[in-house]
């Protein structure tokens, strides 16, 4: 049974849907990269599936967490699902922590609700997940305010404050973003660290596929509420299927174009409520047929691989430029 | 942090001299107390007999020089109408002023902030609407239309509650009443607009996303930050303890500062004005600064500025 099975998961903010139909499962352990533009529904997901997203969003379809489903759920119970069994971290650490409250108080709340201490030993252990991600001097730290900790350091006490549930599963909603890139290798490292140490399995959501590389075995590519392009890392960067995928690689600078610049994809997202009749992605598509304008594409395939496009590309014509890419992007 | 202290004091020291400087102008140039004191009918000679018995013969500059001398020496004056010294005229009243303005004051916190958030979490309601509709209406009508409906209803249809003067706890009931309902309604819309612009904060979701129940969501992680705009509303009426009364005073013949205030000015008691004015120039600068101590209290990162100052 897999860890997490989100099935047909739709979301509308005041009747305008922003998620069309989401299936995913997470096993457990594993890592997964959520790729896509802003907007797309990567964090809508993870937000509907906690029940964190505001009153006005209806949320259907189903989250099932083992045998428990979350749609719906009584607030007791997701309480508990939160940053117990799914803990979240967040795109700006700085501003995603309470600037009135200690940074080690705010861990040790997370102790407290999830493991049962308090006082001291709830204090005690919140010192060590600080040491454990890699702030200097934690002890000493604890009372300090996380404006006195630069964005890194932020985000170490974010995940610091995930880890202490203890979770099955950690969902990063862009945890490298807004940081610097030495401090966005750092972060990686200890994600994939920590991966290695306690089992937990990831969805790494970013739109920075160089990131998702390094951390993920399978990727699932959305574009506008839906997953377009799902497989293994690996097969990902040799041969994108979808034309948006291979759009995404195209749009990486690379180091060795010369004065060529990369190609961007033409056009722009469509806004939620003025979706196109058919694939969400054929206006701005360069393989787009008259089918594509009337009829949505389901995803189909293998469990391993699977394409919402009506034509997906072949392995030969799309392996000629992104095999190259994923070094240059490892390099960056 | 001593430099903040010291800045600090120097400033409510030059607010306090302009308060007073201030107010000996004003005072000094609309009407000659001694007409008023002695009377239209009064002969000349006598007049001119107690314009030099006070010293309002002198020019008014040594007038302002000898009144600024006495003032830091602690020498408040001496009402001339009564021959009391001004101090101790105005000490008698503060009793009764404080208690209305300061059950006032709690009843203002204990309704206006509870309704505020109460909006604020159900933002867009029914509940909400009717909120935000009577706060408007609180802080909108003047307090002596208020109060006339209050007593109206009370005293004059009901008859349950007295229409004025100061003999029981129930006297208290409807000039209390009167004075809360502003300052609650002000307090619930600073309130609720705090609450909604920090319950769209990033670290809202992280509270919640960490399985911390909502109720302490709200109180220990938002409410917090709310704090500070409904700290400063708060310390503005803390300011305002011992002048906050007049009309409601007037009303309901209530023997406070407001009433003393209001028979001072129209007589020309100059030492008794300028004694009040003092003490409400005095509560308001004390009661500022501590809200700026509280600021540094409730924001960490506000500390640092403070101790650079």
């Amino acid at each position: 049974m897999p860890l997490v099975e989100i099935s047909n998961l739709g979301v509308a903010f005041s009747g305008v849907p922003v998620l069309h139909g989401i299936n995913l499962k997470i096993e457990k352990g594993e890592a997964v990269g959520l790729v896509g533009e802003s907007g797309c529904g990567k964090s809508v997901t993870w937000l509907a599936a906690l029940g964190l997203l505001p009153g006005k969003a209806a949320v259907s379809g189903s989250v099932r967490l083992g045998e428990e489903e979350l749609v719906g759920a009584p607030r007791e119970k997701l309480e508990q699902v939160r940053g117990g069994r799914i803990a979240m971290i967040f795109q700006d650490p700085s501003s995603s922590l309470n600037p009135v409250l200690r940074a080690g108080r705010q861990i040790a709340e997370a102790v407290e609700l999830h493991q049962g201490l308090a006082g001291a030993a709830a204090r005690a252990e919140a010192i060590r997940l600080m040491d454990l991600v890699g702030i200097p001097g934690a002890a000493r730290r604890f009372d300090n305010y996380p404006h006195e900790f630069s964005g890194g350091q932020n985000q170490r006490l974010m995940i610091a404050m995930a880890l202490a549930g203890k979770p099955d599963l950690l969902v990063a909603d862009e945890p490298t973003t807004a940081l610097d890139a030495t401090i966005q290798a750092q972060i990686l490292d200890l994600l994939i660290s920590l991966r290695q140490e306690t089992g937990m399995a990831i969805v790494f959501i970013s739109h920075d596929l160089g990131a998702v590389s390094q951390i993920c075995e399978r990727v699932c590519v959305m574009y506008a509420g839906r997953i377009v392009e799902q497989c293994s890392t690996e097969m990902l960067f040799r041969a994108p299927r979808h034309p948006y995928t291979r759009g995404l690689f195209d749009a990486i600078p690379r180091l060795d174009a010369g004065r060529e610049r990369s190609i961007p994809i033409p056009g722009t997202v469509p806004q939620a409520g003025r979706m196109p009749a058919g694939c969400a992605f054929a206006p701005r598509c360069g393989y787009a047929t008259d089918v594509c304008h009337n009829q949505v594409p389901a995803l189909s395939g293998t469990e391993g691989r699977a394409t919402a496009c009506f034509n997906a590309l072949d392995e030969m014509r799309s392996a000629t430029a992104s095999g190259t890419t994923k070094q240059k992007v490892e390099f960056a | 942090m001593l430099r903040f202290f010291l800045i600090r004091a120097f400033r409510a020291f030059m607010t306090i001299v302009l308060v007073v400087t201030f107010a000996f102008v004003v005072l000094r140039m609309s009407g000659d107390p001694a007409l008023i004191i002695m009377g239209p009918e009064a002969p000349p000679e006598a007049i001119v007999a107690f314009r030099k018995a006070w010293g309002l013969d002198q020019p008014i500059w040594i007038q302002y020089l000898s009144y600024f001398t006495a003032i830091m020496g602690g020498d408040l004056g001496i009402s001339m109408r009564d021959g009391q010294s001004a101090i101790s005229l105005v000490l008698d009243r503060i009793p009764a002023t404080l208690q209305l303005t300061v059950p006032a004051l709690i009843l203002k916190l204990a309704i206006g902030i509870p309704a505020g958030v109460y909006a604020a979490l159900h933002r867009d309601s029914a509940a909400d609407r009717g909120v935000m509709a009577g706060a408007v209406v609180g802080f909108t009508m003047p307090s002596f239309v208020f109060g006339l409906i209050l007593v109206l209803v009370f005293s004059v249809t009901w008859g349950v509650l007295p229409s004025g003067g100061q003999d029981t706890w129930m006297h208290a009931i409807l000039p209390i009443a009167t004075m809360s309902i502003g300052g609650a309604g002000i307090l619930a819309r600073f309130s609720r607009s705090a609450m909604i612009e920090i319950l769209g904060q990033p670290y809202m979701r992280t509270a919640s996303a960490k399985g911390l129940p909502w109720r302490r969501v709200i109180w220990e992680h938002a409410f917090p930050n709310a704090a500070i705009p409904i700290v400063t509303i708060t310390g503005f009426m803390v300011g305002t303890l011992i002048a906050g009364a007049v009309v409601v005073e007037s009303l309901f013949s209530w023997p406070g500062i407001g009433r003393l205030l209001v028979v001072s000015v129209a007589n020309r008691d100059l030492a008794v004005v300028q004694c009040i004015l003092l003490m409400v120039a005095a509560t308001m600068v004390i009661s500022n600064f501590v809200v700026d101590i509280l600021y540094g209290y409730l924001d960490p990162r506000l500390r640092n500025n403070q101790a650079r100052h």
